[in-house]
C-alpha cells in the first residue's frame, strides 16, 4: 500500500467520524507520478453531502504531504456496497453504537421483501430489537430500539 | 436507446421528484417521516445530478446539471406528469412514491445490466436507493390501507386519484407487466382495491407537454440560479 493512498486513507467519513474512507472502501486508489496524485473514490449514496467534504479532506491531505497537482475522481462503476465496509470499520462502528450492516446481497425483484434481519443491538448484544425507522439521521442508516436495555440506536443499513 | 433524450427524461423524473418530496421538509406528521421524505428527496437528487451530467456530456453542446436544471423552460423538461403532480395529502404523497419507485427501481435496474458503463454505474447505485424508496411507500400504504377507516379511504382516494398517471410510464417499454406484479400486491394485502384499466391515462410530459403544476415547481426551484445568474458560494 502506498504512502499517498495511507494518507489519503486516513480521512475520516464527516457524518461518521469513527471511520476513515479507506475503513468504508470509498477510496479506492491513489496514483502518483511525481508532483501528481490522483486519488480515485467510489461514493456512498448518490446524493450524500459528505461526498463533496470527503473530495475536499482528500485533496487537501495529499497536498498537505507535498504532492502539488492533486486531482480526485469520482468512479462510479462497480456501485459501492456495505460490503466494502472492512473488519475494522465495523468494529469501530459498533463501538460507536451504530450497529454495521449485514451482507448487502441482490437486489429484490417484484415485490419489496420484508427486510431487514434484525441487528445485534451494539450496546448490550440483544437480538430482538425493533426498527423504528428505515430512514434515520443520514441516508445510509436506519433507526433501531433494543427491548432490553431500552435504547435506541442506528444501523448502517445493508447497501 | 440510452441516448441524450433518454438520460434525460430519467434525470428529469429524479429532479422533480426530489423538488416536490423536499416540499414535506419540516411539515411531515412525525419526526422520522420528515427525516424519511427529505432522504429520499436527496437519494433522488443525487441521481438527478449523476444523470443530468452525463445526459449533457451525451448531447455534447457544454450544458452542464445546472445549465439542465435551472436554465430550461417548463416545455423543455422530460418527466413524467407522476413526478410532477402535487403532493395533496399524506396518502397522496405515499401513492406517487409508491407507483415512481417500483417504475424507477426497474428502469435503473435495466441501466445497471447495460453496455454504457457510466450510466451502468449510475444505476447500480440508484436501485438500490429505489428499493429503499419503494419499501418505504410500501409500508406506509399497508399501513393506512389496512389502518383505520379513515386512513383506508384516504388511500383509496389517492390510489384512484393517481392510478390514471401510471400509464405514461410504459408508453416507450415494455416494463408495465413487472410493474404490476410488483404495486397489485401491495395494493391487495392492503385491502385497497385496484382502479380498472381502460379510463383515463394523460401523458405528453416525455414531450414535453406538463400539467400547470410544472411551472409553479420550476418557478420555485430556478428562481434564485437566474436572479442571480453565474454566483458561486
Amino acid at each position: 500500500m502506498s504512502r499517498a493512498y495511507q494518507l489519503a486513507g486516513q480521512v475520516v467519513d464527516p457524518e461518521l467520524r469513527v471511520v476513515t474512507i479507506a475503513e468504508l472502501g470509498i477510496l479506492r486508489e491513489v496514483e502518483v507520478d511525481g508532483d501528481r496524485a490522483v486519488a480515485t473514490i467510489t461514493p456512498t449514496y448518490s446524493g450524500c453531502p459528505a461526498m463533496d467534504v470527503i473530495r475536499t479532506d482528500v485533496a487537501a491531505a495529499l497536498r498537505a504531504a507535498g504532492w502539488s497537482d492533486v486531482e480526485v475522481v469520482t468512479r462510479l462503476h462497480p456501485a459501492w456496497t456495505t460490503d466494502w465496509i472492512d473488519s475494522s470499520g465495523r468494529a469501530k462502528l459498533a463501538a460507536a453504537g451504530i450497529a454495521p450492516p449485514g451482507p448487502a446481497g441482490p437486489v429484490p425483484l417484484g415485490l419489496p421483501g420484508r427486510r431487514p434481519s434484525a441487528p445485534a443491538c451494539p450496546r448490550c448484544g440483544a437480538a430482538g430489537t425493533e426498527e423504528l425507522s428505515r430512514f434515520g439521521s443520514t441516508a445510509c442508516k436506519s433507526l433501531w430500539r433494543c427491548p432490553a436495555c431500552a435504547e435506541p440506536f442506528e444501523h448502517v443499513k445493508a447497501f | 436507446m440510452t441516448g441524450f433524450e433518454e438520460v434525460l427524461a430519467l434525470g428529469d423524473d429524479a429532479l422533480i421528484a426530489a423538488q416536490r418530496l423536499a416540499q414535506w421538509s419540516a411539515r411531515a406528521h412525525e419526526m422520522e417521516e420528515d427525516v424519511a421524505l427529505s432522504n429520499i428527496a436527496l437519494d433522488q437528487l443525487g441521481a438527478a445530478r449523476l444523470l443530468l451530467t452525463y445526459a449533457g456530456e451525451l448531447e455534447g453542446a457544454g450544458r452542464d446539471e445546472d445549465a439542465l436544471a435551472y436554465l430550461r423552460e417548463d416545455r423543455e423538461f422530460r418527466n413524467l406528469l407522476l413526478a410532477e403532480l402535487p403532493n395533496g395529502d399524506f396518502a397522496v404523497t405515499i401513492a406517487k412514491l409508491l407507483f415512481l419507485s417500483a417504475y424507477q427501481r426497474d428502469r435503473y435496474r435495466q441501466l445497471a445490466g447495460g453496455s454504457d458503463e457510466q450510466l451502468a454505474g449510475i444505476g447500480g447505485k440508484a436501485v438500490k436507493e429505489s428499493t429503499y424508496h419503494l419499501e418505504h411507500a410500501a409500508l406506509w400504504t399497508l399501513r393506512l390501507g389496512d389502518g383505520t377507516d379513515e386512513s383506508h379511504a384516504r388511500m383509496q382516494s389517492a390510489v384512484d386519484e393517481i392510478w390514471p398517471y401510471t400509464y405514461e410510464p410504459f408508453e416507450d417499454n415494455d416494463l408495465r407487466p413487472g410493474w404490476l406484479a410488483t404495486v397489485e400486491p401491495v395494493l391487495a394485502e392492503a385491502t385497497l382495491t385496484r382502479p380498472a384499466d381502460g379510463g383515463w391515462a394523460p401523458g405528453g410530459g416525455r414531450a414535453g407537454r406538463h400539467t400547470e403544476h410544472l411551472s409553479y415547481l420550476l418557478a420555485e426551484l430556478q428562481v434564485l440560479h437566474r436572479a442571480h445568474a453565474g454566483a458561486s458560494w
